[in-house]
């Protein structure tokens, strides 16, 4: 039990690579660096290897419960005396625990976040060889690898929210890691600030839940929502989880807060596989996985899981059809999958979505990885449009992505045909019409899917080249450091799917399975209060024969050859000046495409105000101009006004003290007083022999009236 | 046993400064040395009160004691009486911490009149610490006006150029709230007097009769303590005085003002107002109107920041903000939210302290706080910039770093009150990420566009100094709060039973004076 009871040395690995990098990366030597960072990957990965092998040993011995290993009091004082109330009245203890949780659920995500996250290490080791600050690099990396694994080891929300803040750090520093860059660092802040948005929303649905079960622990939720008291609809828990899917959409890049995505491209290449494809943006399918004993009691939420994640994978996909710059085509991609793996989630096909997560890291990062081969080749150009005819030259890159699209799109036997396949006919077996539409919505982006990743393969490597004579001439295959980890991820991308061959075609889809102690039950209540259910274990084996999953199975690689068909029609021989079908036929439409159904420029004139409408600037920067206004005019307006108001009676009072008080009164008095006082002056001459006048004036006076009386 | 440790703590700035009167004005050095030696030392000698009161941490009541009611003017029963608990103990290491290290950040910036600087912060510095341990009224109320004139002049003779403007507001304005807690402080004497016979202004024996005050004098009586400590706080909307006085105040002035002054307006709510009135503060009428000032002041502070030209503009905007969520906390009146709020109040002081540290340090180079006037400064001092950035991150409330913990602290004791305050708070912490992260994208990214920027020197080692101890903060609060929320559970859990009582400020006539009490009085009985 040596892996598992050390099971917190897993994030702490990468945590002490980046804080040596943090320390004395600056003096340290690039192949040091490599060694440090690449090693702690390494490290973890390996450790997480022996951990999940461990964990299967003692989950057979344990009822399968997940495995916990608290470390400390992290939130609240420990002594129980700290308390909140909860809903109903009863105190429940203020406390988060500084705790890893291991159950299949994150054992899948470990393996695939150390394993990929191990290969974009070597892979940068390479790529950035030329790069300055290649110490900030790494250290932002395995900063990165410390977050992701915190976010996906922790056993409470609260330390979820941990992580999940943690990798929205990590991801503002490497999309910025190009600060000189105008466009990173503002592509930067957009991604912070549109996942603090996210964020807000996950921090009120944790409050929620902390205040509904008066715990933030997966176990202690989970068992009392499992336990029966709560209803199917309940409107608190409905909230939560509405709250919580706030949070995905920010994280995972759903309607309407996947704005952040695209623009993330700035970052290295690397960046973009790890972080902006494979790993971090499905933390939000995580939480939803992970939350699934609360969505499972919250229809209202599954079906806006649902119906945002189909809308987001059509919405995505069709802005992929006309970009030009091979990241963003990716982007869109990414964002568009995860799409798909909400649907799944929102049909209440957890198992479905997760294996998506897991088909769709390897190949995704394969497709970044193998996009950044290009751009590296191409000595830094990303626009299909000036590339072309590469195959040959890049043999090794081209084979790796087109086996990646091959994934992507869903030809069989290739990885993403299966959890694309699970999730159609999931959501297709869903009971409700409505069900159908989101069906069709996925059947569509299946196609547009294929259409635009054969656009970007046969516009990279077929065609005629297009491309300046000068980068024409210094095209060359990338090192080994970079095309080994594309060998291996390629190895992936054709084989992860058969860990759920499905049972229809003979497999005993094993990644299904695996999941069961963390979702079967779910499934099961899934279906038995709605009755717009999900498949229960046992019934699927029968449901499984029927012809129709056949047909729908033929239909969606049916869609994925007219996809392949139609680019290859448009782009295969692609020339100079190419024509863009879709411009061609609909020219509006495809303006709008090409400027992202202007939701940015939307979200600028209502949402943050760098945009005027007319003279009016709404928004944040609209509300802090106003604010400002009223601050100096009306609020320190009055301060001041007090204070004027106070030194004006001050100067009445001083002309009143000057001319009325001193003047009239006193020195008014003293004029009076003057001639008055000329009498009483003559008593007082200070002339000695007046005085003595007086005195025998007086003494004769005096004698004279007694004399005469 | 008496322990004297809180005497010599709060002495011993002002020893310095007595000292400091005798070196002769033109020895600078002289001066700078013994005044960074005594911050230093007052830091220091601080410090064995950590282990001593980590030890008795669930004990009840004020600790240390020290003096007695009555002992220094007798005939009208003020006494020289001091004492700590878990909240005032925080607050005195932040301040005895922020002293030092406002000390030292002026070493530089400070070139006129050396000798009368450094005696007035050493003079403040005891002004400070006697607020935070004053078990008396009187002597509280002494304290918190001594310290107004060391502050009023710091901002009135080293400020910037409109500093006599806002050295007068900030008085003037500080003055007219201290003058309403007064004639508050007045009638809980001569309320104690008619309840009990005895004349003191002792706190813990005010506590006992405060809240028999029936609710409609109470009232007024809240109402003339809340001004006094929401302008301090400072509360929307009596926060104006705080951006002008925070502009024109030398660095180390804005890190003491931020840092420590501010939060004699919560600790004045948590220390007075909220035991004297519970009848006021728990009536839903006055709640609400405190949780409103607060969330307006959350949003409005940060909206305001968002679209300030000046950089320590910006930064005490955000403090109206940050202080929204410590009044917030504490009027959700649950141990959790006073608990984040007290915890917050530390934060603000260590992550607020290091941004006006951070402003000054760009000030004293380039002689100019305006945004535009910078770009990226992370190409000519890359260790300023991550110590920038490490402290944005606290401010905004990263996790694993301070800010977040009281944040969420503050935000889930309110969550648990009322849904609604929580979730109006909320939006101030996507804010903090705007106004942040914007200064920091025009500060530091980009290429350096400005030749006068092109020779900026980074940190010295003295400056870097000065943040150490608040990076060490920053993330020990953030990593491994549980001594903190140990050290303020009894306190805390104390007031909330104290407001949470029943029949507090019942409505009733005042209390007649009983003829056997004034029988009593006039024996001579004090």
């Amino acid at each position: 039990m040596f892996f598992l009871d050390h099971i917190w040395l897993i994030p702490l690995f990468p945590a002490f690579g980046a804080a040596v990098m943090f320390f004395f990366g600056r003096k340290l030597q690039k192949q040091t660096v490599s060694i440090v960072c690449v090693g702690m990957v390494a490290l973890s990965f390996l450790w997480a290897c022996g951990a999940v092998w461990q964990y299967q040993g003692w989950a057979e011995a344990n009822h399968h419960q997940p495995f916990q290993k608290v470390m400390f009091t992290w939130l609240g004082t420990d002594t129980g005396h700290m308390n909140y109330t909860t809903h109903d009245g009863t105190l429940a203890p203020f406390q988060a625990d500084a705790g890893f949780l291991l159950d299949p659920l994150s054992a899948i995500w470990l393996l695939f976040v150390t394993g990929v996250g191990l290969l974009i290490h070597i892979y940068s080791t390479g790529y950035m060889a030329h790069e300055g600050g290649y110490y900030r690099f790494f250290g932002y990396l395995n900063l990165f690898m410390f977050s992701m694994l915190t976010l996906i080891m922790g056993n409470n929300y609260a330390l979820m929210f941990v992580g999940w803040e943690g990798v929205g750090l990590c991801s503002y520093l490497l999309i910025g890691f190009y600060f000189h860059r105008p466009a990173a660092s503002a592509a930067a802040n957009k991604a912070f600030i549109v996942n603090r948005i996210g964020d807000a929303g996950f921090l009120l649905g944790m409050f929620t839940i902390a205040w509904y079960f008066g715990s933030l622990r997966y176990v202690d939720v989970n068992l009392l929502a499992r336990s029966g008291h709560f209803n199917i609809g309940d409107p608190i828990i409905t909230a939560a989880t509405l709250l919580l899917f706030v949070g995905a959409c920010g994280k995972s890049a759903q309607l309407p807060l996947y704005v952040w995505l695209p623009d993330a491209m700035e970052g290295p290449t690397p960046v973009s596989a790890l972080i902006h494809a494979a790993t971090m943006v499905t933390a939000g399918v995580y939480m939803v996985a992970r939350s699934n004993a609360l969505f499972v009691l919250a229809p209202t939420s599954m079906k806006t899981v649902a119906i945002v994640g189909a809308l987001t994978a059509i919405f995505a996909a069709s802005i992929g059809l006309v970009q030009n710059d091979i990241k963003r085509v990716l982007a869109y991609s990414t964002v568009s999958q995860l799409g798909y793996m909400f649907l799944a989630l929102g049909v209440g096909a957890f198992a479905a979505g997760v294996f998506h997560v897991f088909t769709h890291a390897f190949f995704k990062a394969l497709l970044f990885l193998g996009a950044g081969s290009v751009i590296h080749a191409m000595s830094g150009e990303q626009d299909m449009r000036n590339m072309g005819h590469l195959a040959k030259k890049i043999p090794t890159t081209y084979r790796t992505i087109l086996i990646a699209t091959l994934a992507i799109a869903g030809i069989p036997p290739f990885a993403g045909f299966f959890s694309k396949d699970e999730i159609l006919w999931q959501t297709w077996s869903s009971e409700g019409g409505a069900y159908r539409i989101l069906w069709l919505v996925g059947f569509i982006t299946a196609l547009m899917t294929a259409f635009y990743m054969f656009r970007l393969v046969f516009l990279t490597f077929y065609g005629k080249p297009r491309m300046d004579h000068e980068v024409e001439h210094h095209i060359h295959e990338s090192p080994k450091s970079m095309t080994v980890p594309l060998v291996v991820l390629a190895v992936c991308a054709v084989c992860a799917g058969w860990l759920g061959w499905p049972h229809s075609l003979g497999g005993s889809n094993r990644f299904e399975h695996y999941l069961d102690p963390v979702f079967a039950r779910e499934a099961q209540v899934f279906q038995e209060e709605g009755k717009e259910a999900q498949l229960v274990a046992g019934e699927k084996e029968e449901k499984h024969t029927n012809p129709l999953e056949y047909g729908l199975m033929f239909l969606s690689v049916a869609a994925a050859g007219v996809g392949f068909g139609l680019a290859r029609r448009y782009y295969a021989a692609a020339d100079k000046g190419y024509a863009e079908p879709i411009e061609q036929a609909a020219p509006p439409v495809y303006r709008t495409l090409q400027n992202k159904y202007y939701v940015d420029e939307a979200y600028d004139y209502v949402f943050t105000g760098r945009r005027k409408i007319g003279d009016v600037r709404l928004g944040a920067m609209g509300l802090g101009e106003a604010s400002s206004w009223v601050d100096a005019k009306v609020i320190d307006g009055t301060v001041n006004g007090a204070g004027r108001i106070t030194r004006l009676s001050g100067k009445i009072s001083s002309w009143w003290d000057k001319w009325i008080i001193d003047g009239l009164l006193v020195n008014g008095l003293a004029l009076i007083t003057h001639p008055l006082s000329w009498f009483a002056r003559l008593l007082q001459w200070g002339l000695v022999q007046w005085y003595a006048l007086v005195m025998v004036v007086g003494l004769v006076g005096f004698v004279a009236y007694y004399a005469w009386r | 046993m008496q322990s004297h440790i809180l005497s010599i703590i709060l002495f011993t700035p002002l020893l310095g400064a007595l000292l400091l009167l005798f070196v002769p004005k033109e020895n600078k050095h002289a001066i700078r040395w013994i005044a960074n030696m005594f911050a230093l030392a007052g830091f220091l000698i601080s410090l064995p009160l950590v282990p001593m009161f980590w030890e008795q941490r669930f004990e009840p009541g004020f600790k240390f004691l020290e003096g007695g009611a009555n002992n220094w003017i007798p005939s009208i029963g003020a006494g020289y009486n001091l004492g700590i608990d878990g909240i005032s103990f925080l607050l005195i290491m932040l301040t005895t911490l922020l002293g030092w290290i406002s000390i030292l950040s002026s070493w530089t910036a400070i070139e006129d009149r050396v000798k009368e600087y450094y005696i007035w912060f050493l003079v403040l510095q005891t002004g400070m610490l006697g607020v935070f341990m004053a078990l008396d009224f009187f002597l509280f109320f002494v304290f918190w006006e001594a310290m107004l004139v060391p502050m009023y002049l710091l901002i009135g003779i080293w400020g910037g150029p409109r500093k006599l403007y806002a050295a007068i507001k900030f008085f003037l304005y500080t003055l007219a709230g201290s003058v309403l807690m007064l004639l508050g402080i007045l009638f809980l004497y001569f309320n104690h007097h008619t309840l009990t016979g005895i004349y003191t202004f002792s706190i813990p024996a005010l506590y006992q009769t405060a809240p028999q005050i029936p609710y409609h004098y109470a009232f007024w009586l809240f109402l003339a303590f809340f001004i006094g400590f929401a302008i301090k706080v400072p509360m929307f909307p009596f926060h104006t005085w705080l951006p002008d006085a925070h502009v024109e105040a030398p660095t180390a002035g804005s890190v003491i003002l931020a840092g420590v002054l501010l939060k004699m307006g919560t600790y004045g709510f948590v220390r007075f107002a909220l035991p004297f009135f519970p009848g006021v503060v728990t009536n839903p009428k006055v709640r609400g109107w405190m949780i409103a000032l607060s969330i307006i002041g959350i949003i409005y502070g940060a909206l305001v920041s968002l679209m300030q030209k000046d950089m320590k503009k910006l930064v005490a905007y955000s403090s109206v903000s940050h202080l929204g969520f410590c009044t917030l906390g504490i009027f959700a009146l649950n141990s959790q939210g006073i608990a984040g709020s007290v915890l917050q109040q530390i934060n603000h002081g260590i992550s607020t302290g290091a941004l006006f540290l951070i402003v000054g340090i760009l000030y004293e180079r380039r002689h100019t706080r305006e945004i535009s006037e910078y770009g990226g400064i992370s190409n000519v001092m890359p260790v300023y910039a991550t110590i920038t950035m490490i402290m944005f991150l606290s401010s905004m409330g990263l996790p694993l770093l301070n800010g977040f913990i009281g944040e969420f602290t503050i935000l889930q004791g309110t969550f648990m009150e009322n849904r609604a305050w929580a979730a109006w708070a909320v939006p101030g912490v996507v804010l903090a990420a705007a106004y942040l992260l914007w200064l920091y994208q025009r500060v530091f990214f980009g290429k350096v566009t400005n030749p006068k920027n092109e020779k900026l020197h980074d940190l010295t080692p003295r400056e870097v100094l000065t943040f150490v101890p608040l990076l060490i903060l920053a993330f020990w609060i953030g990593l491994y709060p549980k001594p903190f929320f140990q050290i303020l559970e009894q306190p805390v859990n104390q007031i909330v039973q104290t407001v949470r009582q029943p029949n507090a400020n019942v409505n009733a006539e005042l209390p007649v004076v009983h003829p056997e009490i004034v029988a009593q009085t006039s024996q001579g009985g004090k």
